[in-house]
Order: C-alpha cells, then structure tokens, then sequence
C-alpha cells in the first residue's frame, strides 16, 4: 500500500473506529455502504484529506460514493492534487 | 391510472427485498391496557396470550395508572377532544401552557414548549437555532430523530466517538471558527442503555464555549435521585441549554414531547420550528393526563425508587444467570446475543414461555451487535422478574450461551 493510502486508512481507522472495534478495513472496504462512516461523520475525513494535502473538495465532489473506500479516497485526492 | 401495473410491481419488488433481508417489521397487536402483563395477539388472528411485558418505555408504570386516566377523562369532559389547530392560531389551551409551566419547573430550565412528539421536537428544534454559520457535534449513538433534525438544518456537522470525551474535545477545538457550537447527545442512549457523561460535556462547553442538546427521552422522570434526569444524575441541572424530552414514555406514554431550555432558544422554536407551527396542537385529554402524572411523580420519589430497585435485581438475576448484558444503571438492559438470527430465535422462544422481549439487530443497531433489549418497569412486581428470570434461563441453556461471553457466542453462532 502506498503511503498516501496508508495515511488515510490510519485516519479511518483512529477516527471511527471505537476501541473495542476489532473490524479490519483494507483499500476497498467499504466505508459508508458498509456502516463504519456515516454521513454527518464524513465530513471531519474531508477536512482531514484538505489539511494534509493542501486541497479544496468541492461539496459536489464529496459524496458518499467518492468516500466509500480507502482507494477511491486516495483517487479523489489525486485528482484534485491535479487540478 | 397513476398507480398502473408495472408502478404497483415495483413496490412490490421493494417490499420483498426488504422481507428477503429479514428486516420486515410486523405489528403485534395487544388486547389489553399497556402494563407490566398484557394480553398480545400474534401473529395476526391467533388466540390472544398472556405475557409478561419486558419492552415497554413504560419505565414508571403510569401508562394506565387510574389517577391519569381519571384526570384524562377529565380533561376530555372539560376541555373537548380535539382543537381542529395549530397552537398559533387556536390551539393553545391553559391546560397547554399549564402543563409547559410544570414541565418547566420539573426539568429545572426556563422554559418548554410542547411538540405532537419527541420526534418533532428533535425534527425541529436545529433548524430552529443554528445557521449555516454554527456547528452541531454529536455523539455518534444518538436516536435517529436527532439525525433527522440535524439533517434538516444548515449548520456544519460533525461527530465524535460515543461518549468520547477526548475526541469531542478536538472537536471542540477544531471548530472554534463557527459562530456558534452545539453538543448533541442523547441522556441515556435508547440501544445501550448507558448515560451520557453530561457533567464532563458541560465542564467542556464552558471550557471552548459551546451549547449543550440533551436528549432525555429515556431519562425523564427516572434517572436522578428526584427522577429530573440525567442532568439532575449528573449534577448539572440548570446547566444544559437545550433538553428535549417525549411525553410517549415514562411521562404517562400516550404521545408528545418537548423542547425546554433557554429562553431564547424555546422562543426561537415557538417562531420557528416547522412540526410545531405546521401540525396539530397536542390533544387535551392528553395534556390534561400529562399534567397529572408530573403531580404524581413531583410528589414522591416511589416509582422511580422501585424502578432502581427492579432494575438491580434484574440485571443481578442476569449475570448470576450467565448471561452478557450491557453494564450500567438505567432500567434499559440489553442482553448482548450478536448474531441477528440468534437475537430473533432467542425471542420468539422467550414469547413461548410468556416472555415479551424484541430482537433487535442492523440496522437498528451496529452489525454484530444483535441483541435483546429488555427494560424494567416499576409496573413489575418480583414475581414478574423472576418468572422472566426463569426463562431466559431456560432458554439460554437451550441455545448453550449460559456463562459465554462476547467471543464464545461469536465463535458459536457467528456475528
């Protein structure tokens, strides 16, 4: 997995898994369909995905689709480091 | 014709999905007045069966005490059966504003102003408040109403672990750029049956300026040493800014509910809040049974008193069973079976032996979380108990889950 992977599911993981969560989540595990992040909760990865990488995600572009899984997380990331 | 054919079909195809999922809820339909034995019908055209009932939020035992239903009838001869209004234009009694005065003084807030439901209050009362310019940070188990109320306004979101107070204190920090932040919790969370840790949310309000919203629909007239709630438990009456609360559960059980607080706040829903200015006022026979039971309950402590008293005996008679309930003190108490089908299995037996429980799993709980949740009533005598006693062990031993725990009746049944 590559570090800019790494470093998302690592957020995913401390931010909405409670301590006696023993789920794993890999790349394509999915997130919002699965349960694990809701939509109110979805925000705070945003926030985190601008801080560290220094981009702006239009609402339009965070739906829940796009946040559904560690890869298509990091798709979305290079797509707006890109741009 | 609008409703063709191929339009019913796909309703249909809707419906079957959700039966093939096994998430189809039926109703089973009760013969008798809500109380701690209850006569059911089920399912739908069997002979009616006596039960004990061990899952109503009929925590206090007032669903049908005669002294409501007396002053109900009351209200009903004095005051008519309906009001044909919205409270602003005329559909607000005395008794309306009697009883938000009584509510009031019995929340310890400053003022209350009644919705047709909880469901309502929760629906409205964000939207009512808060701007696009405000935040609401809220513990992730809250009851779904208040997901729909946040849903409906324009304030930020933002969650935090449940009743993690470290991860709602960087929250806190992170959204010191709002205008203004609201902690939303619920007092007791209606799945778990824990309490909020309300005394460490409001020392952290004041510490990074926020409000506090506390859910007490499962808290009112029971939790706290005078039954106030979980403000009251927790030492910090007078503190929260926002308590909404129903009327559909320890407070009598009929319907409505409550948005009580701050001045300023209860004011802004009376202009406001959409369920309140665009539905029917609550009913006068339901008020005036309402009124009765806040005399009732503001008078002695017994009810509650004997709740705490069922609810330790119960979940003691739990764990010497050898059964894995969800630790706490409210009169909530889940017993932890996992697996859905299991919860399911373990219940329909449990009827069997007279025994009123729900399964209940995803997505009404977290997957892998199924469970049966059980809740006391000061309704119940110990007989009640003991005979419910007996037969979640009997049942218990026949599916073999006596004295395992989490992992042993995963590795049993699955999650």
């Amino acid at each position: 997995m590559d570090e800019r992977k790494q470093a998302i599911l690592d957020y995913v993981v401390s931010e909405y898994l409670e301590e006696d969560d023993d789920r794993t989540i890999g790349e394509d595990t999915p997130l919002i369909t699965g349960g694990i992040v809701d939509s109110f909760s979805m925000v705070s990865l945003k926030r985190f995905l601008e801080k560290k990488y220094g981009i702006q995600i239009p609402d339009a572009d965070a739906s829940p689709e796009a946040f559904d899984t560690v890869n298509r997380i990091a798709a979305l990331v290079e797509r707006f480091k890109k741009s | 014709m609008a409703f063709a054919t191929r339009t019913r079909e796909s309703y249909q195809q809707e419906l079957s999905a959700i039966r093939e999922a096994g998430l189809f809820k039926e109703e089973r339909f009760i013969r008798s007045p809500q109380g701690a034995d209850i006569e059911v019908e089920f399912p739908a055209g069997a002979p009616g069966k006596k039960v004990i009932n061990l899952c109503a939020n009929n925590y206090l035992g007032l669903s049908s005490h005669p002294e409501v239903v007396e002053a109900a009838r009351r209200g009903l001869d004095a005051r008519g059966y309906g009001l044909s209004s919205v409270r602003f234009i005329c559909g607000t009694q005395d008794i309306h504003r009697q009883l938000e005065g009584k509510l009031t003084e019995f929340l310890g807030t400053e003022d209350t102003l009644l919705f047709p439901s909880c469901m309502d209050a929760n629906a409205g009362v964000f939207e009512a408040v808060l701007t696009d310019r405000d935040v609401m940070i809220a513990d992730r188990l809250v009851h779904a109403s208040i997901v729909d109320g946040m849903r409906l306004c324009k304030a930020a979101t933002d969650t935090y672990k449940h009743s993690d107070m470290k991860h709602l204190e960087q929250k806190l920090q992170e959204h010191q750029d709002k205008q203004r932040r609201l902690i939303i919790t619920d007092g007791v969370f209606s799945m778990d049956g824990d309490l909020a840790r309300l005394d460490e949310i409001v020392a952290l309000a004041e510490k990074h300026d926020a409000m506090v919203f506390v859910d007490e629909s499962h808290a009112s007239g029971f939790i706290g040493k005078t039954g106030r709630g979980t403000h009251e438990h927790c030492g910090v009456m007078g503190k929260i800014d926002i308590v909404t609360t129903t009327l559909g559960k320890a407070l009598g059980g009929a319907s409505g509910g409550c948005v009580s607080g701050r001045r300023e706040l209860v004011e802004l829903c009376r202009q406001r809040a959409r369920p309140y200015l665009f539905s029917n006022t609550v009913a006068p026979v339901i008020v005036s049974g309402a009124i009765k039971v806040l005399e009732l309950i503001s008078g002695t402590t017994e009810r509650r008193d004997k709740l705490e008293w069922n609810t330790k005996y119960w979940r003691e008679g739990l764990l010497k069973i050898g059964l894995d309930i969800k630790a706490g003190d409210s009169p909530i108490v889940p017993v932890m079976l996992y697996n859905a089908k299991l919860a399911q299995d373990v219940a329909r037996d449990l009827y069997a032996e007279g025994i009123y429980v729900v399964g209940f799993f995803f997505p009404v709980v977290a997957k892998g979380q199924a469970r049966i949740r059980t809740q006391l009533s000061a309704a119940h005598d110990q007989s009640h108990l003991d005979r419910g006693l007996a037969a979640f062990a009997k049942v218990g031993a026949k599916y073999g889950i006596l004295g395992l725990g989490k992992n042993e009746i995963i590795e049993k049944y699955g999650a």
